[in-house]
Parts: C-alpha cells; sequence; structure tokens
C-alpha cells in the first residue's frame, strides 16, 4: 500500500490530486463528485463504471471499469457512461440457431476487419474478436462460451472501426446456445410436473403447521447428504 | 510474486503447510444448536447492545431496527403534499414497477403474459435498467429438482435457517416455485453450469442438507438478469431509467396508485398513476449498518421501506442483518467486497492466522460469520492488515487440489479475474476475509401473492421481510427476486383488469409530518436517500467498531 502518498489526474482535464491507492471511482468521488451514472455494483459484475484513460506523455488510450483499476499518476480519464447501441428485437421462441441468425439482425458482424482492437479494449481480458468470428461461422458453442464473462461495459463498441456491436451478438449466442443446442434440463422438467401434479403438498403442508418443538428436532436431526 | 505483504508471509506459509493435514482430515463438525445460539448472542452484530432502536412512529411503531434504518424512516420526504400537482398525469398506466433488478424484470414480463399490453407497464429504475444487486449474485441460486431432494426438504433447511421466524406461506412459496423458475430461466436461454450427462451441476451451501445450488460460473446474477433484462426489451415494455420513484401516491379509495417520479438528472418531478404498483426497490447494504463495508450495489439504500411505511405498509424483521462471512478484507481498493459461499462449497477453508481450521465451512451465513468474528476479536487469531482490518484466510487453493487444477478458472472467473487485478492470485493463495453487510432479512410484509396490508401495492425481492426469517442461506435471495417478482407480476395484471383509480392524494404525506411531529422527531433528514453519500473523504471512510 502507498501509505499517504498522493497522485495527480486529471478528470476530464481538470486536475485533482488523490490517495495513490484509491479506484479511479473513489478517486472521482474523493475529489467531490456524486455519480448518478458511472457507478454500478463497484465489484466488476455491471459494466456501469466503463471509462477511458491516457497517462500524460503517452500517445496509448486505454479502458478500464473505474472501479476496477487503482489511479496512477498522470491519468487523464473520462467515463463512457453510456454507448448508443441499439439491441435488435426479436421473439426467441422463433429463432434458428446457426449463422443465419446473427447475419439477419447483426448483418455488419461480416465488415470485422479481425483488427482484434475490441479484444485489446476489454476490460475483462475476453477474445472479444474471437467469438465475432466464430458467430460469422455459426459457432453457436464458441461464440457462448468465449462471450461469457461479457458485462456489457460497450467499451468494445465504442472502439470498433468495423462499427459492430460485439455484446449483443454475444447475447443472441448465449440465449441460443441455451436454449436451442443445450435444450432444457429433464429431470428440472420432471420435478415441475411433480410439483405440479402435488407429490410433495402433504409433506409441506404438514410441516407449515408443525409444532415450533418437533419442527426444530426434525431440523436439527436432518441428514445432511451434501457430499 | 505474493500479492500480500512481508508480514503476512509467515502466516501463509502456515496456511500452506497445514493445507494437507487439513484436506486428509475429517475437518470440524457442524455445531450443535446450542453452540450456535451461543455464538450469535455473543458475536453476531445483530446481538450487539446500543446499534439499534425502536421506530418511534407509524404502524410498525416499536419495532427494533438498526438506527441506520430508524434514521431513513424517521424522516421527512424529498416533497411537500402542495408541491406536486396530481392533476397534471404524466403517466398513466396499469402497472407501475419500481426498481429494475430481477424482481421488477420478471414482474413485468408475467405481467405482460397475463394480459397487461407492454405499453401500459412502466418500470422505473434510478439507475441504468438492470442494475441492481440481482446482477451481483456470484454463488448460485436454490432449487429443489433432484431425485434424493424435495421442495420439503428445500422448506426445512429454510426455516431452519432463518431460526423459524419465516413466514410459513412464504417459504411454501418459494421452494414450490424454485424447480420452475429454473425452468422459466432456462427456457428463456440461461446458460446453467451443467456435468457432461447434462444433468445440472449442483452443489451445496451452508445451511443446505442437498446439493440444490444451480449456478451459471460465479456470474449466476448476472447471466440470469441480463437474460430476462434482453427479454424485457424484446417484449417492448415501457421502461425509463435514471428516474426514481420518491413517494408513492394513493387514492380516495386508500388505494396506492402510482407514485411521484424524480429524474435524477433533469431533477423535474413527474407524476406517474397505476392501478397496481410493484415495489421492487432492493435491500440497504449502502446505509452500511455499524460501519460495514458492502458486497451491495450503488443504489441499494433502501428506498422501497421509507416509501411503503410513509403509505402505511407494516414492516417486519428488520431487525436482523445479513452480514456475509466472506468479505475481502485485503487488499483495500476491494474491502467488504463479495467471496462467494461457493468457495467454501467447492471446499475452500477458513483458517487462522496459525494455519488452524477453527469452524465448520458450511454454517449458516450468522453462524459462520459470528465465528470469524470471535476467531480475530476474542481469541486473537486473526491477520490485521495495514490499514487496522482484522481478517482470516479464506484457503481457495484447496478448490483445485480437491476438484482439479482449472476449477477456479473455470467456475470462479470473476473471482479469480477481479482479485488478480489487484495482485492477488486466488489459485495460488488464499483470501484474506471478513464479515461485510450483505443483505436485508427483513422488510415490507407480504402475503404468498406479494399483497401488503395496502391494496395496490405489492412487493417482490429483498425489499420484503418475512421469507428468509431472521437469516437468509445462500442461493434464496436470486430464487427469492423471481419467484415472487413472477408473483407480483401475476397480481399486479390480475388486480389492474378489476379496479378502478379514485382522485389522487398525498395526504399520506401530511400525516407522516404530524406523526414526525407528534414523536417529537426534529431532523433534517430527507428519505429515500436514493444514492450514498461518498464525496471527498467519505471514500476513505471505515469506522467499524466490533465489540
Amino acid at each position: 500500500m502507498n501509505e499517504g502518498k498522493m497522485v495527480t489526474i486529471y478528470v476530464m482535464g481538470k486536475k485533482q490530486i488523490v490517495p495513490a491507492d484509491l479506484t479511479i471511482m473513489k478517486a472521482i468521488e474523493y475529489a467531490g463528485y456524486q455519480f448518478k451514472r458511472g457507478a454500478g455494483c463497484r465489484g466488476g459484475f455491471c459494466g456501469a463504471c466503463a471509462s477511458v484513460y491516457r497517462k500524460r506523455g503517452s500517445y496509448k488510450l486505454q479502458g478500464a471499469l473505474a472501479c476496477q483499476k487503482i489511479v496512477e499518476d498522470g491519468m487523464i480519464i473520462t467515463q463512457i457512461p453510456f454507448s448508443p447501441n441499439e439491441k435488435k428485437t426479436y421473439n426467441i421462441n422463433e429463432l434458428k440457431a446457426d449463422a443465419s441468425t446473427f447475419l439477419e439482425y447483426y448483418p455488419e458482424i461480416t465488415r470485422c476487419l479481425a483488427c482484434n482492437t475490441c479484444t485489446k479494449s476489454c476490460p475483462q481480458d475476453i477474445m472479444v474478436m474471437d467469438y465475432v468470428q466464430a458467430a460469422i461461422r455459426g459457432d453457436i458453442a464458441l461464440t457462448a462460451k468465449l462471450s461469457f464473462d461479457c458485462i456489457g461495459c460497450g467499451l468494445c463498441a465504442m472502439r470498433c472501426p468495423a462499427e459492430i456491436v460485439p455484446f449483443n451478438i454475444g447475447q443472441l449466442a448465449r440465449r441460443l446456445e441455451s436454449k436451442y443446442v443445450e435444450g432444457p434440463t429433464e429431470h428440472v422438467l420432471k420435478r415441475c410436473e411433480e410439483v405440479k401434479e402435488g407429490k410433495f403438498d402433504s409433506e409441506i403442508s404438514e410441516l407449515m403447521i408443525m409444532d415450533k418443538k418437533i419442527l426444530t428436532n426434525k431440523y436439527n436431526n436432518r441428514e445432511l447428504r451434501i457430499k | 510474486m505474493s500479492g500480500y505483504p512481508e508480514y503476512m508471509q509467515e502466516s501463509i506459509t502456515k496456511v500452506v503447510e497445514s493445507r494437507a493435514r487439513r484436506l486428509s482430515g475429517t475437518g470440524i463438525k457442524p455445531m450443535t444448536a446450542e453452540e450456535r445460539q451461543q455464538i450469535l448472542e455473543k458475536f453476531h452484530p445483530d446481538w450487539k447492545p446500543n446499534m439499534k432502536r425502536s421506530i418511534s412512529i407509524g404502524p410498525s411503531k416499536e419495532m427494533m431496527v438498526p438506527h441506520e434504518v430508524a434514521d431513513i424512516i424517521e424522516s421527512h420526504s424529498r416533497i411537500k403534499s402542495s408541491e406536486i400537482d396530481l392533476n397534471n398525469v404524466d403517466y398513466d398506466v396499469d402497472v407501475l414497477i419500481i426498481g429494475g433488478g430481477g424482481a421488477g424484470l420478471s414482474a413485468g414480463l408475467i405481467a405482460n403474459e397475463n394480459g397487461v399490453p407492454a405499453d401500459s407497464i412502466l418500470l422505473v429504475q434510478k439507475l441504468r435498467l438492470g442494475d441492481a444487486n440481482s446482477k451481483m449474485a456470484q454463488g448460485g441460486i436454490q432449487a429443489a429438482d433432484r431425485e434424493e431432494d424435495s421442495p420439503a426438504l428445500h422448506y426445512l433447511d429454510v426455516i431452519g435457517g432463518g431460526h423459524y421466524a419465516n413466514k410459513p406461506e412464504l417459504v411454501e412459496a418459494l421452494v414450490r416455485d424454485a424447480p420452475d423458475v429454473i425452468r422459466w430461466h432456462e427456457s428463456l436461454g440461461v446458460m446453467f453450469d451443467k456435468k457432461s450427462d447434462g444433468t445440472m451441476l449442483e452443489i451445496a451451501g451452508g445451511g443446505t442438507s442437498r446439493v440444490r445450488m444451480h449456478s451459471c460460473k460465479d456470474y449466476t446474477g448476472l447471466e440470469m438478469t441480463r437474460v430476462v433484462l434482453d427479454e424485457f426489451i424484446n417484449r417492448g415494455i415501457g421502461y425509463i431509467e435514471f428516474t426514481s420513484a420518491v413517494d408513492l401516491i394513493m387514492d380516495s379509495k386508500d388505494q396506492v396508485a402510482g407514485a411521484v417520479l424524480l429524474d435524477m438528472e433533469t431533477e423535474e418531478y413527474k407524476v406517474a398513476r397505476a392501478k397496481s404498483t410493484v415495489l421492487s426497490t432492493g435491500g440497504f447494504g449502502r446505509l452500511h449498518i455499524q460501519g460495514y463495508a458492502t458486497t451491495n450495489h450503488y443504489g441499494a439504500t433502501g428506498d422501497g421501506i421509507v416509501m411503503a411505511y410513509r403509505a402505511g405498509a407494516i414492516l417486519r424483521d428488520l431487525d436482523s442483518t445479513q452480514y456475509h462471512p466472506t468479505g475481502a478484507a485485503f487488499p483495500e481498493q476491494i474491502v467488504g467486497q463479495l467471496a462467494t459461499e461457493k468457495l467454501r462449497g467447492r471446499g475452500a477453508q477458513p483458517v487462522n492466522k496459525n494455519g488452524e481450521l477453527f469452524v465448520y465451512h458450511l454454517e449458516t451465513r450468522d453462524v459462520e460469520a459470528s465465528s470469524y468474528i470471535r476467531e480475530c476479536f476474542e481469541r486473537d487469531n486473526g491477520v490485521i492488515t495495514p490499514t487496522g482490518m482484522h481478517g482470516i484466510w479464506l484457503d481457495t487453493p484447496m478448490i483445485d487440489v480437491i476438484n482439479g487444477s482449472g476449477t477456479i478458472e473455470r467456475e470462479f472467473a470473476a473471482m479469480y479475474r477481479n482479485f488478480n487485478k489487484f495482485g492477488i492470485d486466488i489459485r495460488k493463495e488464499p483470501m484474506l476475509v471478513f464479515p461485510t453487510l450483505h443483505y436485508q432479512n427483513g422488510g415490507v410484509e407480504i402475503n404468498a401473492k406479494t399483497e401488503t396490508n395496502i391494496p395496490g401495492l405489492l412487493c417482490a425481492g429483498e425489499v420484503c421481510g418475512g421469507v428468509h426469517g431472521k437469516n437468509r442461506l445462500m442461493g434464496n435471495s436470486q430464487l427469492d427476486i423471481y419467484v415472487f417478482g413472477r408473483r407480483a407480476g401475476k397480481s399486479a395484471a390480475d388486480r389492474a383488469k378489476n379496479v378502478t383509480v379514485g382522485k389522487l392524494s398525498l395526504a399520506h404525506l401530511d400525516r407522516y409530518e404530524r406523526w414526525l411531529k407528534e414523536a417529537n422527531i426534529k431532523t433534517d433528514r430527507k428519505a429515500p436517500l436514493l444514492l450514498p453519500e461518498y464525496r471527498g473523504k467519505k471514500t476513505l471512510e471505515h469506522k467499524l467498531n466490533i465489540l
């Protein structure tokens, strides 16, 4: 830890001196801002705090989640709390699980230059270009798998020179994979039927009105089968 | 290279040295009921004196709640009844949904499926649509769908884990709907983890008697929320982001009939009239009860309990708060963030500074958390961080030893990634953890149809009390939001077909002002808070006072 050490950052160009061990998010708050946009789960799960920065003297433009990146001296930061990406609407029950679906809804994927800028801009280190390419080939399983950890921050879409919105394609692929490739799970369907038929009704009803002492005893002596 | 400071290395070496012994040993047995009660009374934050006071006004007067909750309840409205023109209705809908996490989104979908047109539903969300604790659930969702399991066993686990304080009809709804919630999400296209034979990969959690935790790696909430969100947009259901409700609107028939909305960006107030109003605003983690750091989303400021209470709703079980045993205690940047219970479900043990296992790793959350507090503060067996926090080791490398190399990267992608960003490789080094504020156990009282004591007001998700009693089990909140969100959607649709709205009124706000005056409460506080306050040095605060 950098106990007591301060660094200089530039929040949308404005100079701020902040403790060196803060995340970008906390540093912006330390500087006096209250987020309305640009903050969400604060734990790397929601993608609300997409940010880009350059360090003074460097040409490199880098992306990060504000809640997951520690400030560095000389960072010039702006948040990109929103990116204009239109999600196409569809009826999930009427789709085909092949490449034609991606091409129908997002034909621009064929414009992919394979430049890998999306992958380089991803704060989750996802192989974005690889899943876009997999979608073009109609490989739904691979598109779903590679895109799974996407939190939809939008940085890939903002940097893509072919103007593709990769995370919309990943979302479509994952739904296709689950619904059509994997399909429903049999033992889940079976249990739903059993519940509907009332198989557990009497047992549950009994527990609901059970004397607390008997219920407590039943709980304390229940068998654990968790291996 | 180690992500921990030099002075912690000796302790980490002890953890490594004892690992083989702990792996081959029989471990520690679960506590008896008496031992559990003793440790809770002595070490659980809920039992600490002087941390609560009784609510001095309203229908749940005299109920003991944390000071932070009493503060928002004993607050003025952000608006005055005279300032809002109720004759000028900006949005006139059948169903108004306040809060756009899993409960609100699923309520919208099911209301739509039950005959409410998409454009007669309006969901308002003070941040982005889907931004909620729902998205942050890591470990999983419970449902008794295996041969050796049953909803009745699930019921027993829930009510025993909740110390028998749960409302039976809500527990029944929870366990009975659970398999169908999994089926529904799969039919929408959620990718659950499966075994090679195509069955669900399910594990145990603290206090479960069977393996019934379904997961989507450790992004379970993210995956379930984003699919429901995608579907919500596909259906064209109405929503407005960055717009919050600030108070409910009543009508001349003493029904809830909508809400006063605040555009968070333009700061304009708007009037929404509705036949059914669903409150799905989530919990209160960002109130930092007792100064605890929290796992919760930025928006978790307990807005719903305030709005419902002003309208006359009954509250319950708010004396009890869930502290998740394993919040990050190091590094400083992520203090309080969640280390999923699934880590223990997959075999990681809690170990003290001497490398000793000191508690069964799958006690219920309240007992497990209490034992960590005891280990640090009574037995002085915690590791102290550079900023003075105490923590115990969660021996994550055990997971790969037990389940095979690569398990952590495959099943704990989020944990591995998020700790790695701050220099700690959880495949090789343990995590340092300490209990963190996680869940609002209590809230607005509902019945199994999600109805409250006020006609027109339905509630679903963490804003409610009664489902989990005084302690919630892992994987039951991700379940709760969809069980009761879907039920709220159905109830909202049924109601909208049969009611008419009377003349709109905010007289309940004037009544509330009278109550405050009669109770001699003099304060500048206004609620709901909508956003937590972290500006300036507040972002650095840790005022935790454990014993």
